[in-house]
This record gives structure tokens, C-alpha cells and sequence, in this order.
């Protein structure tokens, strides 16, 4: 099978196999509309301060979302040896990561695109901001699930990686949510984005050639 | 290797043989010891001493002489170790993976004394403990880096996969400290401009520069005598079954 084949098979298993768990599916979504709702309740429903922090709130909720939904990319595959068949096949590690990482985005990443706009309402984010919002949210959950997955990978192999994960993780995240939530936080006051946003695409773009490397490298090392 | 000369490529390979690299950091350790010693105090009296009070920041600037060290040490230590993590995956060296892990709480320690310090000079000057500026913001987050690589190798049985894994944490992080870096840079700053790095004319009086760079140079050699120490314990743990670490431990008892 060629590799480009075999790219795509890894994708329309994992799509498969989340679409059988559609409830599984559904959990970071509730979680991201959950964390939104806590806000509020802890600083008070005051309009004015609301809609100041929406971006950064928004932001940081789909951060912890992708946080806790990373888990699920490697750890079933790892459990049932599914990934040990990948390490044997004659394919390069790094072009099946890459479509292992993708379809999880799909699967984890999109959706919270669907909702952004409805909670960017709740917390009264200005209208001329949603469609950075959604650029935002475009560009920078891939660059979460691929920045996430180097974490993963280096944790499948203990019991208890969750803590650990997001000590690894969250300080990689730091430039994706200052570009974000900063781009999304200049479009609500009406001032050009485009900087921010061209940051953000440069970092997926080479977040999709460098990440599959130290992915696959890190994945060798766990099933060892 | 052709393109390294035989005898620096025979030392390197003698060098990162545990028994032989145990002895040479015995023998290294008090000469280490003496120049750091010698550097510190010279370091010391120049700044604390000799140096002139500043007329704007009266004596408390003084702080620097631990803080902007101890800073470059911070950084310097998480290239150093992304480099041994690199010398690690490709070749396998045994001795590149015990240094990069020995270096690891060092350099958290020089970090968070240079997140202390920076906040012990913060509170007269800014008015504040502590400001979400953006040198201290990225300094923050490095030293996150460095305890993410100290909690993953303790979390994974293996050592040697342990290593593996941290050297590959070690090399993502330091593409990402530059970015990290630059991000927060853009985000906020307060914190005053760099005065030494200015190449044509630093912005700071030789009388104040001369201690700051001997304490740097101190805090360098400070550096490699923990270094050694630390490797030289991590070896004996991790080779207590081997021969050399009997015959050692006989002669010493």
C-alpha cells in the first residue's frame, strides 16, 4: 500500500471509531460550554467586564478542552496494541501520526468551532470579532492537537500521565493563546489582525512538517 | 565521524566511558572549585564594593550581580541540555543523557533564583512584587519547561527510555523558547532594555560591567562543579551493579 493510502486509512479508521463513540465525541464540547459558564458565575455577571475578558476566556476554555480530549489520540491505539502494528509497518511513524493527529482534530477540534460562536454571544463579544473568532479557532486547534500530541506521545506509556501532560504541554501553548485571544481581543476594539493571524498560520504550517518527527520518535520510545 | 580528528575523537570516547569520566570529575572538582571560589570573590568586591552607587536606583541595583547571571545561566543551561539531549538520540551516549539530567534541577534553581531575586529588585523599583511583564513571563515559563523535564523523567521506570524522553522534551523546548520569548515580548514588556548585549557601547559603566561578567563567569563555573557532582552520583546509581562502582566503593570503605 502506498503511503499516501495508508495516510488516509488511518484517518477514516479513527473517524470511524469516533463515530461509533459519538458520545465520546460530544464531552470536550460540553466541556468547553461548561468552563464558559463558570466565569461568570465567578466574576460576576457584569456585561462590560465580561466582554472584556471574552476572548481570553473563550480562548483558555478551548485550551483546557483540547488539554483533556489529547488523551484520547494516542491511548486506546497504545491499550490494544494497535500502535505497535503502526511501529511494524513498513510506512514512515511520522506520515501516520500525521493523520492519526488530524482526524482527532477533526473529531475534537471542529466541533468546538460550531459552539464558539454561541458562547462568543453569551459573554457579549462584539460582533465585528466572530469572524476572527473563527479564523482563530481554525488556525490554532490544529496547532493545539499537534503541539499536544509530542506531550502525549511522551506520556502513553505511564498510568497516570493526565497531570503530568498538562505540565508538559501548557507551556508550549503560550504563544497559540497570546496570538489567538490577542488577534480575537484587537478585532472586538476594531483594529486589524492580520499580524497575528499570518503568526498564527506560519506556526501551523510548520507545526505540520516539524511535530510528526519528535511524535513519532516519542511513540517509539513509550512502546519499548 | 572522519571529519573529527582521531585524538578529540579518542577523548570523547574515553571521556564518555562512566569509570574514566568518575575519575577525570574527581580530579577536575577542587581546581573547579578554586577558580570559582577566586571568581566569586573577586566578582563579589568589585560589585558590591568597588562599584559606584547608581544615582537613579541607589544601592539596590546591586541585585544584578546574582539576577542577570543567574538569567543567562538559566537559559544557557536549557540550550546546553537541548544539546546533550541531541548528542543523546543520536548516538546513544549513555554519558550526554546522565549530564542532561543532572543539569535539569540545576538549572531550575538558577531560574527560580533569578525569578526571586528579579522580584526582591521589583518591589523598590516598580512598587510591585511582581508585574506581568514580559521577561518575567517567559523566564516563568522556562521554568515550567524545566520542571516538566525533571517530573517526566522521574515518572517513567525506565531510565534509559526516561532519558530518551527528556531529550526529546529537551529539544522541542528549545525550538519553542525563542517563540515563547518573542510572544511574550509582543504581548507586554516593562522590563528595562537589554544594557549589555549592546555590542558598540553597552549602556552600562565598565565599573559596574567588569563584577557583573566575573560573577557570570563565577556562576558558569559554579555550574560545572554541581554538574559533575551530580552526574558523578547519577553514574553510581545507575551502574551499582557494574564492576567499577564495586571496586570504588571497596576502596573507599
Amino acid at each position: 500500500m502506498p503511503i499516501i493510502q495508508a495516510f488516509w486509512a488511518i484517518i477514516r479508521r479513527d473517524l470511524l471509531l469516533a463515530f461509533r463513540r459519538r458520545a465520546e465525541m460530544a464531552n470536550p464540547l460540553f466541556f468547553f460550554v461548561l468552563v464558559v459558564t463558570l466565569f461568570p458565575l465567578a466574576v460576576g455577571a457584569q456585561p462590560n467586564l465580561l466582554r472584556a475578558m471574552a476572548p481570553g476566556v473563550i480562548w483558555v476554555s478551548a485550551l483546557l478542552a483540547a488539554l483533556l480530549s489529547l488523551d484520547s489520540l494516542f491511548r486506546s491505539d497504545f491499550d490494544d496494541g494497535s500502535l505497535e502494528q503502526m511501529l511494524l509497518s513498513p510506512h514512515a511513524l511520522s506520515i501516520l501520526v500525521l493523520g492519526k493527529i488530524i482526524a482527532h482534530w477533526l473529531v475534537t477540534g471542529l466541533p468546538l468551532l460550531l459552539v464558539a460562536p454561541l458562547l462568543a454571544v453569551f459573554l457579549g463579544l462584539p460582533e465585528q470579532a466572530m469572524g476572527t473568532l473563527w479564523l482563530t479557532l481554525i488556525l490554532a486547534t490544529p496547532l493545539l492537537s499537534l503541539i499536544g500530541a509530542i506531550g502525549v506521545a511522551l506520556t502513553v506509556g505511564l498510568r497516570r500521565g493526565g497531570m503530568l501532560l498538562s505540565l508538559l504541554v501548557l507551556p508550549l501553548y503560550v504563544p497559540v493563546l497570546i496570538f489567538a485571544s490577542g488577534a480575537v481581543d484587537r478585532a472586538a476594539s476594531g483594529l486589524p489582525v492580520g499580524a497575528q493571524l499570518n503568526i498564527l498560520l506560519a506556526m501551523l504550517l510548520s507545526a505540520l512538517v516539524l511535530v510528526p518527527l519528535p511524535t513519532a520518535a516519542a511513540l517509539k520510545m513509550s512502546v519499548n | 565521524m572522519s571529519w573529527i580528528p582521531a585524538p578529540v575523537s579518542r577523548f570523547f570516547h574515553r571521556t564518555s566511558s562512566p569509570p574514566h569520566f568518575y575519575a577525570l570529575a574527581d580530579r577536575f572538582i577542587p581546581w573547579l572549585t578554586v577558580i570559582f571560589l577566586l571568581l566569586l570573590g573577586a566578582g563579589l568586591y568589585g560589585g558590591l564594593y568597588l562599584a559606584p552607587t547608581d544615582y537613579q536606583q541607589g544601592d539596590s541595583y546591586r541585585i544584578i550581580y546574582i539576577h542577570v547571571p543567574a538569567a543567562w545561566m538559566s537559559l544557557f543551561i536549557y540550550v546546553l541540555m537541548a544539546v546533550m539531549g541531541g548528542i543523546a538520540l543520536i548516538w546513544r551516549m549513555k554519558l550526554a543523557e546522565v549530564m542532561l539530567i543532572s543539569s535539569a534541577p540545576i538549572g531550575a534553581g538558577f531560574t527560580f533564583v533569578a525569578l526571586v531575586t528579579g522580584s526582591l529588585w521589583g518591589k523598590p523599583m516598580w512598587g510591585t512584587w511582581w508585574v506581568w511583564d514580559a521577561r518575567l513571563t517567559s523566564e516563568l515559563i522556562l521554568l515550567f519547561l524545566y520542571l516538566g523535564v525533571i517530573s517526566l523523567y522521574g515518572a517513567i521506570e525506565e531510565k534509559r527510555a526516561a532519558a530518551r524522553a527528556v531529550s526529546i522534551l529537551a529539544l522541542v523546548g528549545v525550538v519553542n523558547i525563542p517563540i515563547i520569548h518573542y510572544s511574550v515580548q509582543w504581548w507586554n514588556t516593562l522590563h528595562q532594555g537589554p544594557t549589555v548585549s549592546k555590542m558598540d557601547k553597552p549602556s552600562i559603566h565598565v565599573s559596574m560591567l567588569v563584577p557583573l561578567l566575573l560573577m557570570a563567569a563565577a556562576f558558569k563555573f559554579y555550574y560545572l562543579i554541581a554538574v559533575l557532582q551530580a552526574a558523578k552520583l547519577e553514574l553510581l546509581k545507575r551502574e551499582t551493579t557494574s564492576q567499577w562502582v564495586k571496586t570504588l566503593l571497596e576502596k573507599q570503605a
